[in-house]
């Protein structure tokens, strides 16, 4: 059972990053490598990834208790935690209370969190983030299946011989998944994948087909293709009839669909044969989505399509067939299975189940369990809002930014009696509207498990010492139940000890009747579960464990579900876009990790909205524009030009907060719609108007200090090197006044200005000097038309000697135009990446020999291939 | 062919060498008033200061004149021409018969009409030999003013302080070479000389100078009175017509000449700053040894024709290199500037065409500047060009 010991030195652990749950060789000083014995990864990992030796020692750390903004003891401060939650209880009853948490969390963190609120609170009023992430895939699961169970591995999408992403940005968004699917194909060039996205991603390059389809028309794709395989026979009969249920009205509705696929999804309907055809010839199938599919008022329908389509082709839980749903989270699929989620118990227990909601209150010895489903993220914090939750606790998680309707969201938590935050981070969008800040462990500092996307559950080790007062989230809800007199249901001396209690309660009354069973691991010695490799889930104590679900036709549900779905039209046109909203490369969720790693802020440094040319309304690219949706509410960004856009869509990363660029926040823009089945909000349908934001100047500001993102009416900050910060800027003021502003900030005694002025342009150029070495670089204009950043922060975070007329060009005289950082891990420049092209370099494998470009995480390599493949080059 | 030069004068010493090598057969006669060998008068400043001996601002000896064939007569006076006859009539009466008489008689420095501007120790500055007075008087230190913040003006100050006087200047304006330098860049350099020990006043009005036997004070408008045992007076130069005057030659503010140089005379040809040449007059060495060569040529039966360069000054003050061409701070039009800790740019555009720039410290981009005023070429990018040829995309 005991994996192969890590090199001396070495921590085996696990990326905190996204769902793929990557395993993960660290060191205290840093070194960071994928583990070779990790299923997951086989020792790849993501520029992300390979960066986290860069995330250990940020700066902004909370690192000591708060009260009211004020340094506080752990006594001090969990004493006001109880007496808050204590005291809105008392006012408010039961349901007075709740808990937003987090993905974030590892598994026993999120064991003790949903026990405190459902067991001994008394409430329901528990909700994740992964509400945001995955709701809608548990809630499809659930109706097809009986159970949220992913049917397949990773190995699944390797044994495949036609992969379909659908909503899933995976080279950018879940990179090792997708190198391994570039892997197999390259072993096998039959092998075919098929993007279904509205957006040409990266994903899509090299890809054999993209669906750019109509957003929201995910079932009518799966419904047309769904009639298309019973019509031309291909169903798998015996299967269907021995196995499921409700196929007939859901052919009803598919066929409905159909009829008018093409019109319906706005793809070619020469695309959309190929398609069917590919998928109605090919067995060994896997379809994978993400939240293109989840993050939808349709989402669980959309699910629900594509999970009918394996059904009744019995392409499920077989070796290279199946549907796969991937989190976003690194530990989404933990959060599921403890049950931290308003609407489910705990250990895949519902109360909708007679008898299981006893199996809990006994588990726990907990006679005020919760006696039904508490409220949902949305709804949460709307309750917060209308003043009916007293208290809320969030955990790892940063509401304020990711939830839609964002300003309600912080205006409720601006005006909520009794907010406590435990945080890595001291200063997070969150965390700044608390009544009590909690400083929790980070990545590298605790200890636990999570489960990834294909159900294999993974140690999190702790390899560096805890810094200053922080603790273990599970340790701090265990804290607080002491202190509400439940001190001895929380007296865990470890995360082993609640691992085996969440073990043992998945044991509970489990016959086979529920696919999640780890009693097998309820019995694990402390160095056994120190020591516990990679372990696939289920692991039933007395039973044998099987690594794929269903192809035996074993469901939860007794049969599986076919689940009649019908598209949903959607409002169009209306001069309005479709916001898509997603994730970049090279960050992660609100940046609080991510945004510290200079080379990780490389590849987008400044929040951009990307629009279809002809959808850009004679904005120029590169220019500031305004998107209005929700109520008002309005995001300024840079806008980009991209063919690949589909018409009448934007896409904009969710990323960008009031830490570093308040105007680029989108979720205010997001209405609350949320799904009607998952409660998972609809976070890419907002309706948008595009405009022109025209300030009186643009401007970019590279400095060794922060100026914070408020220093400007437009902010884009971000760390450009070790102690260099990237300010880009605009304003309504006079260009000659923000720069006079701007630069008395950053004068020091020992320095002085290198200018260039052309008040008349409305131009102002500045370096200022220290003793021949540039300490920053001021520049405003009257238009976004600037120079190009990357060579100046390259000086900057050197030696910073260059002449002053390089320096107020912002390039080196006669020298080559300064060009953005592709592949992050080796420093290779789109620049150089041209140069071999142009030198004949006629595959990505070939740039990398030459210039090492995508040989090391390989997450750049679709950006590489799109250059291959685009007609940039000049012969 | 007999070629009589008056003036030996950097233009007439060139124009006389030119000539001497075009013309076949030519006998050259240099005449020149002073009684020394032609010397670089742009270099007086230098031998004041003190780095240059006396000996070493002499730009031709005799020899050297001799071998190119010219002959040389100092401390000759031309008089009068007479025009008819084609001969030049010196002070003493000599008449010296000519072909073509080239005249290069320069100009002269500007004496303020003020009470007391006769005095013994008011010298308008010019040459050799007043700077021997200057240094004289220089010799016993004291308080020196020097009235006027041109080139010449922070040129006397800064010799005279470097040869141990206290220097005070006086300028009508508010800053220094106002014809070369916009007001920063004047304040830039005002500021440098005061950092070097000069007083400066501006704008001062001067309404006299007192004195008994000689200089003592110089009272200014606002009152205030200001010792001085010298007083240099170098507030501007008017050419030097009186020759052609008293010869009957056309003359507006100069000499009048056509682009060959050519005056009212068919046989007088008229160059340098004395001379007005197609309406304009010239104030720096440059434009007079093109006018030089241009006259050389005329003479030589060449169809010469001298064509105006815009306007430019590449000089030195006290160790700082200054630049300017075409317009300096020209009303309608909408300046650059580039400033980088000793050193300002300053560019003058009109509708994306470059007019005017003013380069103080480093000049080093100034013959780019000069090319793109004199072409009239527009930009892509006037931040770019204030940079520097370097950064022009599209420079040539």
């Amino acid at each position: 059972m005991d994996a192969l010991p890590p090199p001396s030195g070495l921590t085996r652990t696990t990326c905190p990053y996204c769902g793929v749950g990557c395993g993960v060789l660290a060191a205290p000083d840093g070194r960071i490598a994928g583990d070779t014995e990790h299923p997951a990864n086989k020792g790849r990992l993501c520029s992300k990834g390979t960066a986290l030796g860069e995330t250990l020692d940020l700066p902004g750390r909370l690192l000591h208790p708060e009260v009211g903004g004020k340094r506080a003891s752990w006594g001090a401060a969990l004493d006001a935690v109880a007496e808050g939650f204590r005291k809105a209880q008392a006012d408010l009853g039961r349901d007075g209370v709740a808990l937003y948490v987090s993905g974030q969390l590892l598994t026993e963190d999120y064991y003790a969190a949903n026990k405190l609120a459902k067991g001994f609170l008394g409430t329901a009023n528990i909700d994740s983030n992964s509400r945001l992430c995955m709701a809608s895939a548990v809630a499809a699961h659930k109706r097809a299946f009986g159970e949220d169970v992913v049917p397949g591995l990773y190995e699944d999408l390797e044994e495949a011989e036609l992969v379909v992403l659908v909503g899933s940005n995976l080279a950018w968004c879940h990179p090792v998944l997708f190198q391994r699917i570039a892997a197999a194909r390259a072993m096998r060039p039959n092998m075919r994948l098929v993007i279904v996205d509205p957006r040409r991603t990266p994903s899509a390059e090299g890809a054999d087909l993209h669906l750019g389809i109509r957003p929201g028309s995910d079932v009518a794709l799966f419904n047309a293709l769904l009639a298309h395989l019973h019509d031309r026979g291909l169903a798998d009969h015996s299967y269907v009839y021995a196995h499921t249920q409700g196929l007939d009205a859901t052919l009803t509705a598919a066929h409905a669909d159909a009829a008018h696929a093409a019109q319906r999804t706005g793809l070619d309907p020469a695309d959309l044969a190929t398609f069917v055809d590919w998928f109605a010839s090919t067995p060994r199938t896997v379809t994978l989505w993400s939240q293109g599919i989840n993050q939808s008022e349709t989402g669980t329908d959309g699910a629900n399509a594509i999970i009918n389509c394996h059904l009744l082709t019995g392409r499920i839980g077989k070796p290279g067939a199946g549907p796969f749903s991937v989190t976003g989270q690194p530990n989404a699929m933990g959060g599921r299975e403890v049950g931290a989620l308003g609407h489910v118990l705990a250990g895949h227990l519902d109360w909708s189940v007679p008898g299981e909601a006893d199996l809990v209150r006994g588990h726990w010895n907990a006679p005020n369990l919760a006696v039904g489903p508490g409220l949902k993220a949305v709804d949460l914090f709307r309750a917060l809002g209308a003043g009916r939750i007293g208290a809320l606790w969030v955990m790892a998680t940063n509401p304020a930014v990711s939830l839609p309707e964002a300003e309600a969201a912080r205006d409720a938590m601006r005006r909520a009696p009794f907010l406590v935050v435990s945080e890595v981070m001291r200063d997070t969008d969150t965390a700044g509207f608390a009544h009590v800040r909690l400083p929790a462990l980070g990545w590298a500092e605790k200890d636990g498990t999570v489960t990834n996307s294909e159900r294999v559950i993974s140690r999190q080790r702790a390899f560096l010492p805890p810094p200053g007062e922080a603790r273990q989230d599970w340790w701090i809800v265990a804290q607080v139940a002491a202190r509400l007199g439940w001190g001895a249901e929380f007296a865990w001396p470890d995360a082993a000890a609640i691992f085996r209690e969440h073990a043992a309660l998945t044991g509970l009354g489990n016959n086979g009747t529920r696919a999640f069973d780890i009693s097998g691991l309820a019995d694990l010695s402390d160095a056994d579960y120190a020591a516990l490799p990679p372990t696939r889930w289920p692991v039933p104590a007395g039973g044998t464990a099987k690594p794929r679900f269903f192809a035996d036709g074993a469901f939860p549900a007794g049969r599986a579900r076919f689940v009649p779905v019908a598209h949903k039209p959607r409002p169009e046109g209306n001069g309005l876009l479709t916001l898509l909203t997603g994730r970049l490369r090279d960050q992660w969720h609100t940046m609080t990790r991510t945004g510290g790693v200079p080379r990780l802020m490389a590849h987008k440094p400044e929040p951009e909205l990307v629009v279809h040319p002809a959808d850009a309304g004679g904005l120029p690219d590169g220019s500031l524009a305004r998107i209005t949706g929700h109520e008002g509410a309005s995001a300024v960004l840079r806008l980009r030009h991209d063919a690949g856009q589909r018409r009448g869509t934007a896409f904009a990363p969710m990323h960008w907060t009031a830490e570093r660029a308040p105007a680029a926040r989108i979720n205010g823009t997001i209405p609350p719609v949320v799904d009607p089945v998952s409660a998972q909000p609809a976070l890419k349908s907002a309706r948008v108007a595009l405009s022109a934001f025209a300030p009186a100047w643009h401007g970019f500001l590279i400095a060794r200090r922060s100026l914070g993102p408020v220093v400007a009416d437009w902010v884009a900050l971000a760390l450009a090197g070790p102690g260099l910060f990237r300010h880009e800027l605009a304003g309504a003021e006079a260009p000659e006044d923000a720069f006079t502003r701007l630069s008395a900030l950053l004068e020091e005694l020992g320095t002085e200005w290198v200018r260039l002025d052309d008040p008349a342009a409305g131009l102002h150029r500045a370096a200022l000097m220290r003793q021949g070495r540039a300490e920053a670089v001021l520049f405003i204009g009257p238009d976004h038309r600037l120079p190009p950043r990357d060579w100046l922060v390259g000086l900057l975070a050197g030696e910073g000697v260059a002449s002053a007329a390089a320096l107020l060009a912002g390039r080196p005289a006669d020298g080559p135009p300064p060009s953005p950082t592709l592949c992050v891990c080796n420093g290779v420049s789109v620049d150089t990446v041209c140069r071999a092209l142009r030198q004949g370099c006629g595959s990505v494998a070939a740039v990398g020999e030459a210039t090492r470009a995508g040989t090391s995480c390989g997450s750049c390599r679709p950006e590489i291939a799109a250059l291959l493949a685009a007609d940039m080059v000049p012969a | 062919m007999r070629i009589l030069v008056v003036g030996a004068g950097p233009a007439g010493t060139r124009c006389a060498l030119r000539t001497a090598g075009r013309v076949p057969g030519a006998q050259v006669l240099l005449a020149g008033a002073e009684p020394a060998l032609p010397y670089d008068r742009v270099a007086l400043s230098k031998h004041l200061v003190g780095d240059l001996t006396q000996e070493a601002l002499i730009t031709h000896t005799l020899a050297d004149l001799r071998a190119a064939g010219v002959s040389y007569r100092p401390g000759t006076r031309i008089e009068r021409l007479d025009l008819t006859a084609r001969e030049a009539i010196t002070a003493r009466g000599e008449r010296i018969p000519y072909d073509r008489c080239v005249i290069a008689t320069g100009s002269r420095s500007f004496r303020l009409p003020l009470p007391g501007a006769d005095l013994p120790g008011v010298i308008a500055w010019r040459d050799l030999a007043e700077s021997r007075q200057m240094l004289q008087v220089a010799r016993d230190g004291g308080p020196a003013v020097v009235i006027g913040g041109g080139l010449l003006g922070l040129e006397a100050a800064v010799g005279l302080a470097a040869r141990g006087m206290k220097v005070t200047v006086l300028h009508a304006v508010g800053w220094p070479m106002e014809r070369q330098l916009d007001y920063d860049a004047g304040t830039l350099l005002a500021n440098r000389l005061r950092a070097r020990g000069l007083t400066i006043h501006m704008p001062a009005a001067t309404v006299a100078i007192e004195g008994k036997e000689r200089a003592e004070a110089v009272l200014l408008k606002s009152g205030e009175r200001i010792p001085a045992r010298l007083v240099a007076m170098c507030v501007g130069v008017r050419p030097n017509v009186d020759l052609a005057k008293v010869s009957g030659l056309e003359v507006a503010r100069g000499i009048v000449a056509d682009a060959a140089m050519h005056t009212s005379d068919p046989n007088v040809l008229a160059i340098g700053e004395c001379a007005e040449v197609e309406g304009r007059l010239i104030g720096l060495v440059a434009p007079a040894l093109e006018q030089a060569e241009i006259a050389a040529a005329t003479i030589a039966g060449e169809a010469a024709i001298w064509a105006p360069r815009a306007e430019s000054a590449a000089l030195k003050v006290s160790g700082t290199h200054v630049w300017s061409g075409g317009e300096v701070a020209p009303a309608n039009a909408e300046a650059v500037t580039l400033r980088a800790g000793e050193s300002y740019r300053r560019l003058w555009w009109r509708e994306g065409r470059l007019v005017g720039a003013v380069l103080y410290g480093d000049t080093s981009e100034a013959g780019f500047y000069q090319i793109l005023i004199a072409s009239g070429r527009p930009v892509a990018s006037r931040a770019d060009a204030a940079l520097g040829q370097a950064y022009l995309k599209d420079a040539a």
